[in-house]
């Protein structure tokens, strides 16, 4: 699976554009040449904007979380990925050849054996078993009943659903039903999981559950995920790599603790508000890369990679402690609990200027 | 003289009146016969009198101008030249009909009736799964059978039997193909609306010019004409009501188009499906005791009896049978129906 694999980008999604209506080449051309906003576009050609100069990489092995309130236009976004959605400009670049040039044979192929998703509404079959369900890729693909249920099987009890193979979806809970559907993704055995506000639906502690399953898989998996979300602090939990939409348009994309620490927009300093980013702040966004001293008293060793509220327990709240931080065995740097404290204070506190409306 | 004279002498076309008046002779009414032997000019009638300009009042004053009567004769005649062609073609085609039904016909009258009713029984078990219900159907049968009705109540049953069958087959498939495309779901809909308005009698017109009365094929296709209707409009609504998350799902795992058919939108439709067949066969059944005046057998034709013959008696229990017959088959689907509901959701 791993083969002709590189660092970089496993889907690069390149200028992509969306515009829904009767004749969208013509508004797209004149949104291009005229500069048209949305609502502008909407007005004088009643055309709809749903994307506008998307560019994004998802990387190899990696969480991407593409976040947006809804008419962001993100759903949109991630049907395009497996072209459920055509788009009206643009480019898909999947292993190194565009989507949209497949044919419809090629398209089957790759959503079956190498794209698989994952619905916010579950989209399970109602008439068919849980392992019937979870075996859907493979079923489609031609392998017989003996081949299938038992693979189908193993993927059920990795995600928590043993004795649950024969029972049908409308017995199961909605967590349950998600985790289904995370099965059948899995079962389908391809290396991107395309998640469409897969735990939107869910209660909020099976959400954290659900979250929890998924990053355990992906620490064993290492699958290629995108995955679409409203929600922040689910966002900044799962992201490796973080984009934020708003209104069809990418206003900001970085790992999430930059986003957290430089937002680049009034709209994501609102966002980011309201978070709490103790959880999200990893020790090596807001150390000091300085080579310890003797005369500093060092409390203790810390990886670099904790969250500062794990920091924040440990020294039990006081803020005079000062940490060795680490990489693996290597000293990379100090904490001091005084900067730890600072980089809590919100963004909007130093910049009134951003929250004027 | 006549109220439009003055129309077609101020058209110029008396001479045109005068010169067809003479050469044919359109069919005469008894109106007009009456009038002729009367031998007097009636006087013009006043405004309140004044009669719609309608083929027949023109005709009065033009002798040339068609009467309505000639509109229905000409549709009677077109009818009737077409006819031999189109019975060369739907002859044959509809053949194997007339053998499905004398065959069915057949194995339900001279099976005995101790097999018969046991296998009914069995059948109702299977489809419905209710032990209740198969108690009810026993009663019905066996208090049928000894009012002497059971071998109209069985024969009513085995063209019910060729007939919807015959609707399932022909209908899904139509139904499906409407739900792919909008434009012949467009096309086809206005001709269920007419199918199923149309008077049932009327229906039978044509079919009788075209089809010898002795022949069963005549009522059964008058049964399935009037009886599909239900299964094509359920189908077609069935599958278009399928959950567009699922059939997104469907395409997601790349499935092709009879793959997401099959496994997905026909099973998903279902419900719907088997709502439009316990429709289809309510409906040949009322078209049974229709099609009777066109020698369709069962217990319609004691119907008929009834209304012939003023044997009220008779005319009322063959009635009765026949509600026994719809309460039957239509617990036995609804409990199919049911149970595939309970199963999905």
């Amino acid at each position: 699976m791993l083969s002709g694999m590189d660092s970089g980008a496993k889907i690069a999604i390149r200028n992509l554009y969306k515009v829904f209506g009767v004749d969208p080449q013509r508004a797209l051309k004149a949104l291009k040449e005229e500069g048209l906003g949305k609502p502008e576009l909407l007005e004088r050609y009643n055309h709809v904007l749903g994307l506008q100069d998307i560019n994004v990489d998802v990387k190899y092995g990696e969480i991407t979380v593409i976040m947006g309130l809804s008419g962001s236009g993100k759903s949109t976004l991630i049907r395009h990925v497996n072209r459920l959605i055509d788009p009206t400009a643009g480019e898909i670049i999947f292993e190194g050849r565009d989507i949209l040039g497949c044919s419809n044979e090629e398209l089957r192929k790759i959503r079956r054996e190498q794209m698989s998703m994952v619905f916010q509404n579950f989209a399970l079959l109602p008439h068919k078993t849980v392992a019937e369900n979870a075996a859907l890729a493979l079923e489609v693909r031609g392998f017989s009943r003996d081949e299938y249920i038992p693979e189908a099987e193993k993927w059920l009890d990795r995600v928590g659903l043993q004795g649950y193979a024969a029972s049908h979806p409308h017995q199961l809970s909605g967590g349950m039903q998600q985790r289904v559907g995370i099965a059948r993704a899995l079962t389908s055995n391809a290396d991107i999981m395309l998640m469409d506000e897969a735990f939107s639906a869910l209660d909020p502690l099976i959400r954290t559950d659900m979250q929890d399953l998924l990053l355990e898989l992906q620490q064993e998996l290492q699958k290629t995920i995108l995955f679409i979300t409203h929600d922040l602090d689910e966002a900044l939990k799962l992201a490796d790599h973080l984009v934020i939409l708003k209104d069809g348009r990418i206003i900001q994309q970085d790992e999430p603790q930059t986003i957290l620490l430089e937002p680049s927009d009034p709209y994501i300093v609102d966002f980011v508000s309201d978070i709490n980013r103790a959880r999200v702040l990893r020790v090596r966004s807001v150390m000091d890369e300085i080579k310890p001293t003797g005369d500093i008293n060092i409390a203790g060793e810390i990886d670099q990679e904790e969250n500062l509220e794990s920091i924040i327990t440990l020294a039990q709240g006081d803020t005079r402690k000062t940490y060795l931080v680490m990489d693996g065995t290597r000293k990379v740097g100090i904490l001091r609990m005084e900067t730890l404290i600072k980089s809590l204070i919100p963004t909007e506190a130093s910049d009134d200027g951003m929250r004027s409306h | 003289m006549a109220t439009y004279d003055q129309v077609f002498s101020t058209l110029g076309l008396e001479s045109w009146c005068k010169s067809a008046a003479e050469a044919s002779s359109g069919p005469v009414s008894m109106a007009d016969l009456l009038a002729q032997n009367a031998g007097t000019d009636m006087p013009l009638p006043s405004i309140w009198e004044l009669p719609f300009p309608s083929m027949d009042a023109l005709h009065e004053s033009c002798e040339a101008f068609p009467q309505s009567r000639v509109l229905t004769k000409s549709i009677e005649n077109g009818f009737l030249g077409i006819k031999d062609e189109l019975s060369f073609f739907l002859d044959p085609l509809t053949q194997p009909l007339s053998w499905f039904l004398e065959g069915a016909l057949w194995l339900f009258e001279t099976t005995p009736w101790w097999l018969m009713i046991p296998v009914l029984l069995g059948l109702v078990l299977l489809v419905s799964q209710s032990g209740k219900l198969v108690v009810f159907v026993a009663a019905c049968l066996l208090g049928l059978a000894f009012i002497d009705y059971y071998s109209f109540a069985v024969q009513t049953l085995a063209v019910i039997f060729v007939c919807a069958s015959l609707c399932v087959v022909i209908g899904v498939p139509i139904g499906i193909a409407m739900s792919r495309s909008d434009r012949l779901q467009r096309a086809v809909i206005p001709i269920l609306d007419m199918l199923q308005t149309l008077p049932p009698f009327v229906y039978l017109i044509p079919l009788i010019f075209l089809f010898s009365v002795t022949e069963p094929k005549l009522y059964g296709i008058a049964i399935i004409l009037y009886a599909i209707v239900p299964v094509v409009r359920l189908t077609d609504l069935g599958i278009r009501l399928v959950d567009k998350d699922v059939i997104e799902a469907a395409n997601a795992f790349g499935m092709t188009e009879r793959q997401k058919l099959i496994k997905v939108q026909i099973p998903l439709a279902l419900p719907n499906i088997m709502a439009g067949v316990n429709q289809t066969i309510m409906m040949s059944l009322s078209m049974v005791v229709i099609a009777s005046l066109v020698s369709a057998p069962g217990l319609g034709v004691l119907v008929l009896r009834g209304i012939r013959n003023l044997e009220l008696g008779v005319g009322l229990v063959a009635g009765l049978g026949i509600v026994i017959l719809a309460v039957i088959l239509d617990r036995t689907t609804k409990l199919a129906l049911a149970r595939i509901n309970t199963s999905q959701d």
